[in-house]
């Protein structure tokens, strides 16, 4: 059995894009946007699973909830169907310096029971999520904001939480509409940041009693929830109270609860059920002529990476990065590809994704990750001309409960074994919780598979949280003061634009110290029944659910 | 009779405190930690770990926290899951439509299974005897999931006679066809326990005399064949009923039921052992309770069983 929570946990739920096409300028005020294409009457019917938390901004951190949330909620800007920024409740977000930003919210807009959103509400929302004793799982997105420490404060011994103040000082009201951020050091990207999960306005009733709101949320989205009928199905009306920009073409989404994808694509199969993203691992060589134009593959801001600790004896110094290379080497990630994914997946090209703006695929020092056996073989005898390889076996720890794992991971080692003439072979975990154990306790013998699927699109978010020394996600404890300063660099960067330039720089780096070894970049795939139209994916490979017509 | 029904649910108790502790220390011994499970593999402040491990009682040692578990289920409220939601009503809303399909499997095979089992029986050696032999050698050799798949893709997808997986009711209708798998591989071992079970006794003493009394052969069959036969197929049925209750996690998840086998398993994968030891703790009652029922049965069937 499949659990896609645990397949796709490795990223966080990301922000349901937005599409607005070309066509639907119509958007705002007016009901009957492009007609002729669609059935707008028509309900929904999606994929969907349990959300693993109550429905609160701060507390939805994995996939099933976050599509709930990102439907049911806007925040102060969205991300369009590419994955650019669009303002939704924000009128201007200002800074001259990276680090003050003056935030301008839109008059008049309200919540789905009528009452207006206010600066505050954002406030002390963002204060709500902070607070370390209200125990919100994505409360480390506030960690930029000054005064975070403080709010996140442990006692002496290090044992309980024990926040030194209540609110974060670097955030005031200003007015009714205006609010200012104050960043503990300048962060160009952090306007990119908004309009993630975390960063979505409460009402004032919602803090209060937290538990009351996250069971039936008040809230600001193109959709508000009607009911939740738990492990079963939820189900989202449109919201009358909605201006924005992705105002909804159908007359409802349903998400039904599945425990696996496959029972999921059989409901797709006989039209019980409208929309599938992430076809099962066993319908994913038949599902093209299953669905017919149906179906879709498409990109989205997220790739696969093996992981080779720096705490490894073997993998340090010269020596080590020898071998990472070898290793990288003599993976032939076409074939694997090809024969395992049956091409749902793109070759990596860098150590982001190729949805994001400013990616490249000619960084210098990418030909690391081109497969060359002979070229392996050298580096490795290189290396052991240095400190000699100690003929013990090279693994890769993979979690079993994530579909396609071992396969993958036993294709890779078989490769490695073969170009560079070593013991390798896959070490598997049964749960993902405890291979995740064992890779936060720094306990790994060898490497790991990993992966990062973006909370927001931005090259700096697939490099800063995981390779920045010291960073929440660097699970190699990957260190180089070089790269550091990089991207020290590229956060207080003038424009987006100049900082991606930066960040590019810094990935050079990262190709000579290859603290990963990228594989490929995931790409989504999807398909919808006979009775809906115009399905599309966002830039996070969630569908715009939005967009989606009867027939 | 009434001594030995006290003597049974007195003997719940050891059983009961056996089997909890021993599963709740299975959950707690799993490597890892269930806020690892939450996290996702994302980021996760220092303080929040520790706000939650308090809140959870996580960093208590494996007697305390079983402790605090039984408190909680003596003063009937569990708390709330890792999702917020209080474990009581996420039980009391899977428990009944696993009931349901359970009685449902039971029924399909108790009744198909008993019948076939007669017929066969009294008529052994005829065409009707080999091919539901042969047929219940198939069902047995081929695993569940095979069957449900199959059975799935067939009649939910191709010929679309039912839906291919359970509505978010799971009324009885959607439960016929997981009902169905569920219960065709006990079907054929109550098909083969009868039809055994009949060929005994129809030599049996007893029966020569019912037919030379000159009952009627109908009579001779139910009264007299039948009910002396059942002993074993009761035994086999109120043991499978337990059985049913929780263990049809593979059947769950191919039709999506939201039943206990799917909530149990996201429990376990989750590490959330209190969720996992309360279902437990439901699944060993219905178990002994079923199994005290088979018991008082027997008299019922076969008077020569007394109860002191």
């Amino acid at each position: 059995m499949r659990f896609s929570r645990i397949s796709k946990a490795l990223g966080v739920a990301a922000v349901v894009a937005m599409g607005i096409t070309a066509c639907s300028g119509g958007g705002s005020g007016s009901t009957d946007t492009n007609a002729g294409s669609g059935n707008t009457s028509k309900v929904v019917n999606a994929y969907g699973g349990e959300p693993q938390n109550p429905l609160l901004p701060a507390n939805t951190n994995e996939v099933f909830g976050g599509r709930v949330m990102d439907m049911i909620y806007s925040g102060l800007v969205s991300y369009d169907a590419s994955g650019k920024t669009v303002n939704e409740l924000a009128d201007s977000i200002k800074t001259t310096d990276s680090q003050n930003y003056t935030i301008k919210i839109k008059p008049g807009e309200k919540f789905s029971d009528g009452s207006p959103v206010t600066a505050k509400n954002f406030v002390d929302a963002w204060n709500f999520g902070a607070l370390s004793t209200n125990a919100q799982l994505n409360s480390y997105f506030f960690e930029s904001i000054d005064g975070y420490k403080d709010v996140s404060a442990m006692s002496a011994d290090g044992k309980t939480a024990a926040p030194t103040a209540q609110t974060m000082s670097g955030l005031a009201v200003v007015d009714d509409t205006t609010f200012t951020v104050k960043l503990s050091q300048p962060e160009s990207d952090f306007p990119l940041r908004l309009g993630y999960t975390a960063f979505y306005p409460m009402t004032e009733a919602a803090i209060a009693d937290p538990k009351a709101s996250g069971e039936k949320p008040v809230s600001t989205g193109p959709y508000m929830l009607k009911t939740w009928t738990h492990n079963s199905s939820i189900e989202l009306v449109p919201n009358p109270n909605y201006t924005g920009p992705r105002k909804p073409k159908n007359a409802g989404i349903t998400f039904k609860v599945y425990t696996t994808a496959d029972a999921a694509y059989s409901d797709l199969l006989s039209n019980n059920l409208d929309v599938l993203d992430g076809i099962p691992a066993a319908s994913l060589k038949s599902f093209q002529s299953d669905l017919g134009d149906r179906s879709i593959i498409k990109p989205y801001a997220g790739n696969a990476t093996l992981t080779i600790p720096s705490y490894l004896p073997a993998f340090q110094g010269e020596a080590g990065k020898l071998r990472r290379q070898a290793i990288s080497k003599s993976i032939d990630r076409e074939l694997i590809i090809d024969k395992i994914f049956n091409k749902t997946k793109e070759i990596a090209k860098d150590f982001t994704a190729p949805v994001l703006e400013g990616y490249s695929d000619s960084i210098p020092g990418s030909d690391v990750l081109k497969f060359d056996a002979t070229a392996a073989k050298k580096l490795w005898d290189q290396a052991n001309a240095i400190t000699p390889w100690d003929d013990s076996t090279f693994t890769i720890a993979y979690n079993v409960d994530g579909a396609g794992n071992k396969e993958y991971v036993d294709a890779a080692t078989n490769e490695i074994k073969n170009a560079l003439g070593i013991k390798a072979e896959g070490k598997p975990y049964a749960t993902f919780k405890e291979l995740r154990n064992d890779v936060n306790k720094k306990q790994l013998t060898g490497a790991s598979r990993a992966g990062w699927q973006a909370d927001y699109p931005s090259l700096y978010n697939f490099l800063g949280p995981l390779y920045g020394t010291g960073a929440g996600s660097n699970d190699g404890d990957y260190s180089n003061p070089a790269f550091d300063a990089k991207l020290k660099e590229g956060l207080s960067a003038k424009s987006t634009d100049e900082g991606n330039k930066i960040f590019n720089q810094a990935q050079e780096i990262l190709f000579k110290d290859l603290p990963v070894i990228p594989l490929w970049y995931q790409e989504q795939t999807g398909g919808w029944s006979n009775n809906v139209t115009g399905v599309d994916f966002g830039w996070n490979g969630v569908p715009l659910y939005q967009n989606i017509t009867g027939k | 009779m009434l001594r030995f029904i006290i003597r049974r649910v007195l003997q719940v108790i050891p059983v009961f405190i056996g089997s909890t502790l021993l599963v709740y220390f299975l959950v707690f011994s799993m490597s890892g930690s269930p806020i690892d499970a939450l996290s996702g593999g994302k980021p996760i402040s220092p303080a929040v770990v520790a706000q939650l491990t308090a809140q959870y009682h996580l960093d208590q040692p494996f007697i305390a926290q079983y402790g605090i578990f039984i408190k909680n289920l003596f003063t009937f409220n569990l708390g709330p899951s890792f999702s917020g939601q209080p474990i009581a009503s996420i039980i009391a809303r899977a428990f009944p439509v696993t009931a349901r399909l359970a009685v449902m499997a039971l029924a399909i095979e108790a009744i198909f299974g008993v019948t076939a089992g007669v017929i066969a029986g009294l008529r052994k050696g005829k065409l009707f005897d080999g091919t539901v032999l042969l047929a219940s050698l198939v069902v047995i050799a081929i695993p569940t999931f095979v069957l449900g798949f199959l059975l799935q893709f067939v009649v939910g997808v191709k010929l679309e006679w039912a839906k291919p997986t359970v509505s978010s009711g799971a009324n009885w209708g959607d439960l016929i066809l997981p009902a169905v798998v569920l219960g065709l591989v006990s079907f054929a071992y109550v098909l083969r326990l009868t039809r055994t079970s009949i060929l005994e006794n129809m030599n049996a003493d007893y029966v020569r005399t019912a037919t030379a009394k000159g009952l009627s052969r109908p009579r001779v069959v139910m009264v007299h064949i039948l009910r002396n036969s059942l002993i074993p197929v009761v035994t086999f049925l109120g043991a499978d009923l337990g059985g049913l209750m929780g263990g049809a996690i593979v059947t769950e998840g191919i039709f999506n039921v939201p039943g206990v086998g799917n909530t149990l398993y996201r429990a376990v994968l989750s590490g959330e052992g209190p969720m996992v030891v309360s279902i437990v703790s439901i699944l060993v009652l219905v178990f002994v309770l079923a199994n005290l029922l088979v018991d008082l049965l027997y008299a019922w069937l076969d008077p020569r069983i007394r109860y002191a």
